[in-house]
């Protein structure tokens, strides 16, 4: 059980990367942007790839209307979600010390794991309707204004993941860094139940 | 008699440049470009050349920046003359950079551009380049690719002999072609001989580049032709080409053609400044401008100066030497060792070179063979390193590459010749086309030549590309030079007529180029950092209209209340901060140029409307898909009208 706790210590540990590193990341190159305009999605906020990346994808988006890239005030999202990954790790850290003194069973690691997963679904739900907001929700006084093929407003949506041809800008979006070690760590967790699971049955056979 | 014999010589010598031609015409019709050629020239669409030229414009006033191998022109920097096509020497922050003791002058002549260097190697911190007509030398940040500082050379004339840095970039020099009364004053031109002198300045440059005259070397009235800095063993020293040391002062192409030698002066200028720096030197009158560009303010300002320190160079001991030198030379190159001075004697077919060793044991030795002025003449044997025999007719100007070989341009020949330092053997000629004046190797003035490429800057263009009329563009040549022999690779033409140029690797500048001027560094006094700033005041008939532009609209885009009388000053704000998204601004009927603005920079420009109406302004630049909207309206009322001021956006 000690190698389990320890495992579910790293792993629970390894969100808190998510206050240092981007979550999320969408660059949009065109062929006027041989260095693409970027935005790196933090869990507080969103920053640009290069320091005046927001003030030129919103001096972009306003002809087609679209709403300028949130402030951190402007969005609960970005108050919410360092509470729930600080309160997500903190717990992780928490079981997996109790788990090392042998306190709990492991099958709390995988409580956490389904929680930890219910909850990461629920982030990116929500993600992709701001970009569905973001990329719709257009100002009916934009200067161009262009429509499909049976004559809707065209969205301009960026991919939640992949890459996608929007007017001149081909955008791509990806996981980053704080994504990766929080997969990695939520990998932790469940290897850290599977590690406990096995070191507590032989004992119960004895 | 004497005169006659000069006259049939210079007829001669026209007579050999017109069967010159004739010969290049031949040798050019086997110049057909073979693909290997064509591949060495090449870079393909989105890569970028290997190196920096710049080249001077000569009578554009301004600084031409090239890609080598390519020879495609990247860029032309504003520096001596009014560039309407961004407003500079007409926008109000500009305008005094073309201050001088003479009032505002709108031309220049732009002659030999050099790199900053830092122990012998360029440095790619500045380019210095001087004004031969108005003596000035400016100075131009390789940061923003902007002329940042113009200092004026009081007490010269004709500032041919510059503006060359010295090893660390401790002086940038200037000195005096056409010899004039010191200080000037009223009297007889046929006086000039021993009353006229050639005063050479020696600029200090500061660690961020500032300029400041330090001393004025009095010297004889000869012509200042052209100089080098001594370099490794020879640093300290500065070697000057002379001609006219006849001191004529009129038809000089005949009566300044007379002596058999003329002199390269070397001036130990380490000597000097110590003894300055020990309180040498007499101060005296002089008037002159300084004008300096503030990046953080984006604007120039002139401060007259109205003192100089003079020098008589016969009061320092050992800091100043004639070394006689054969038919006029022109240029004066110094190896990349420091060990030879090459004069180039335009009136002849050999190179005369000089050893810096000997010259310090002649020196030593007192080995002299009268004097000038009181300033000693070194005996011309004691001196010698060594003549390069029949390289061609009119030597001009050498260059160096890193493999111990000089390259010298003949004008009057046509042609550029090869030639190995130490055993002076003839190597390799080419034809230039037509009548080289100087030639270029990257950093073929300093320790470490980039012994790849050679430019020439020729002077004569003719049938070289497709006829344009009368008037033509110059037109410069590049060769490899990388193999036993040299080989033609390119044409293309220049802007201007460049006198020098200047060469340097791509890596040592491109990663310090600004992209943009940051808003949260604009200190212009009349910027505009946001649109809810943008404002109309009036004072008086002055009225100033704080404007911002932004793709794609001005704020504000309509304003009323001006009157016929009035003095407009828009000072306008490029709010972007975005690499290359300039906007321009232009109002009908302004007497005065438009104004291109990059990201985050502030500029103003003035208009006096004379007639009444509803007159528009618009962006100059094609900044976006809604550049044609960019536009606004300004209604001009009768003088005296009652019209309030008001402006908006909606
Ligand atoms: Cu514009």
């Amino acid at each position: 059980m000690k190698k389990s706790g320890i495992l579910m210590i790293v792993g629970s540990a390894l969100l808190l990367g998510l206050f240092y590193f981007p979550l999320w990341n969408i660059t949009l190159g065109a062929p006027q942007y041989p260095e693409p305009l970027g935005m790196d999605i933090y869990i507080s906020g969103i920053e640009g790839k290069s320091e005046f990346d927001i003030q030129n994808i919103d001096g972009l988006n306003h002809y087609i209307g679209m709403k300028k890239i949130p402030k951190p005030e402007e969005m609960w999202e970005f108050n919410i979600f360092p509470l729930v990954i600080g309160g997500m790790a903190a717990l992780g850290i928490l079981l997996g010390i109790l788990g090392f003194f042998k306190k709990i069973s492991p099958h709390w690691f995988f409580g956490w794991f389904v929680l930890m997963l219910v909850l990461g679904v629920l982030g990116m739900y929500d993600f992709n309707i701001w970009l569905l907001d973001y990329g719709t929700d257009l100002d009916p006084k934009a200067i161009i204004k262009l429509t499909d093929a049976d004559g809707n407003p065209i969205s301009y949506k960026p991919p939640l993941f992949g890459s996608q041809k929007i007017l001149n800008f081909t955008a791509h979006s990806y996981p980053r860094l704080g994504a990766w070690l929080m997969f990695a760590g939520m990998f932790l967790t469940l290897f850290a139940w599977w590690v406990g699971k096995r070191s507590v049955r032989p004992k119960s056979n004895l | 008699m004497k005169k006659l014999n000069s006259i049939l010589a210079v007829a001669i010598f026209s007579l050999i440049m017109v069967s010159c031609g004739n010969n290049n015409e031949s040798k050019r019709s086997g110049g057909a470009m073979s693909s290997n050629v064509a591949e060495k020239v090449y870079v393909a669409p989105g890569e970028h050349d290997e190196y920096y030229a710049f080249l001077s414009g000569g009578y554009s006033g301004n600084l031409t920046v090239y890609g080598l191998p390519s020879g495609r022109m990247l860029k032309e920097i504003p520096v001596f003359s009014q560039f309407p096509t961004n407003g500079y020497g007409y926008s109000e922050e500009t305008t005094p950079m073309l201050e001088t003791s003479f009032g505002f002058i709108p031309w220049g002549d732009a002659h030999h551009p050099d790199i900053s260097q830092t122990n012998g190697e360029l440095d790619g911190r500045w380019v210095f380049i001087n004004e031969n007509n108005t003596p000035r030398i400016a100075r131009i940040s390789l940061e923003y690719f902007e002329t940042e500082e113009i200092i004026e050379i009081p007490h010269s004339a004709g500032n041919h002999s510059s503006s060359f840095v010295t090893e660390n970039t401790e002086y940038v020099v200037a000195g005096t072609r056409f010899s004039v009364p010191y200080p000037q004053e009223d009297i007889a031109i046929d006086q000039m001989k021993g009353n006229f002198k050639g005063p050479l300045t020696f600029i200090a440059v500061d660690e961020n580049g500032g300029m400041s005259i330090d001393f004025q070397l009095k010297m004889p009235g000869f012509n200042y032709d052209l100089s080098h800095p001594g370099r490794g063993d020879s640093h300290g020293w500065f070697f000057f080409t002379t001609y006219n040391t006849e001191e004529a002062h009129t038809l000089q192409e005949v009566n300044a053609s007379q002596n058999d030698k003329d002199f390269i002066a070397a001036v130990n200028w380490k000597k000097i400044q110590e003894y300055v720096r020990n309180g040498g030197g007499e101060e005296i009158d002089a008037n002159y401008a300084h004008n300096v560009f503030n990046h953080s303010t984006q604007t120039a300002t002139t401060t007259m100066m109205n003192k100089v320190l003079t020098v008589d160079p016969r009061d320092v001991e050992g800091a100043v030497f004639f070394m006689p030198t054969p038919k006029s030379p022109h240029g004066c190159d110094v190896d990349p060792s420091g060990e030879y001075i090459i004069g180039n004697g335009k009136l002849s077919t050999d190179l005369t070179i000089h050893s810096f060793s000997k010259m310090l044991k002649a020196i030593e030795n007192k080995d002299f063979d009268g004097d000038a002025y009181g300033i000693p003449v070194l005996n011309f044997d004691a001196t010698l390193a060594g003549v390069v025999k029949d390289g061609g007719l009119g030597p001009l100007h050498t260059e160096f590459d890193d493999k111990g070989n000089a390259y010298t341009t003949f004008f009057i020949s046509s042609e550029v010749v090869k030639w190995k330092l130490g055993t002076w053997e003839v190597l390799d000629r080419q034809p230039s086309f037509y009548s080289v004046g100087h030639n270029m190797i990257p950093g073929g003035n300093s320790r470490k030549p980039d012994g790849k490429y050679m430019v020439s800057l020729n002077k004569i263009t003719k049938d070289r590309y497709l006829p344009t009329g009368p008037e033509l563009e110059h037109s410069a040549q590049l060769y490899d030079i990388s193999g036993e022999k040299m080989e033609l690779l390119l044409d293309f033409p220049t802007h201007g007529e460049p006198h020098y140029a200047a060469g340097i690797h791509a890596d040592k500048i491109k990663a310090n180029s600004k992209k943009i001027y940051r808003l949260d560094e604009n200190k212009h006094e009349h910027a505009t950092l946001n649109e809810s700033e943008t404002r109309v005041e009036r004072n008086g008939n002055e009225v100033h209209v704080y404007m911002t532009m932004v793709r794609s609209h001005f704020a504000p885009d309509n304003i009323e209340g001006i009157k016929v009388g009035d003095k407009v000053y828009f000072h306008v704000t490029n709010l972007e901060q975005d690499f290359d998204v300039p906007h321009g601004f232009a109002m009908i009927g302004a007497n005065n140029s438009e104004l291109l603005i990059m990201p985050g920079q502030t500029k103003t420009t003035t208009w006096e409307p004379t007639k009444v109406g509803v007159w528009p302004f618009y962006c100059t630049d094609f900044c976006s898909a809604l550049h044609q909207e960019m536009q606004g309206y300004i209604r001009v009322s009768p003088k005296g009208s009652s019209q309030e001021l008001k402006w908006s956006l909606d």
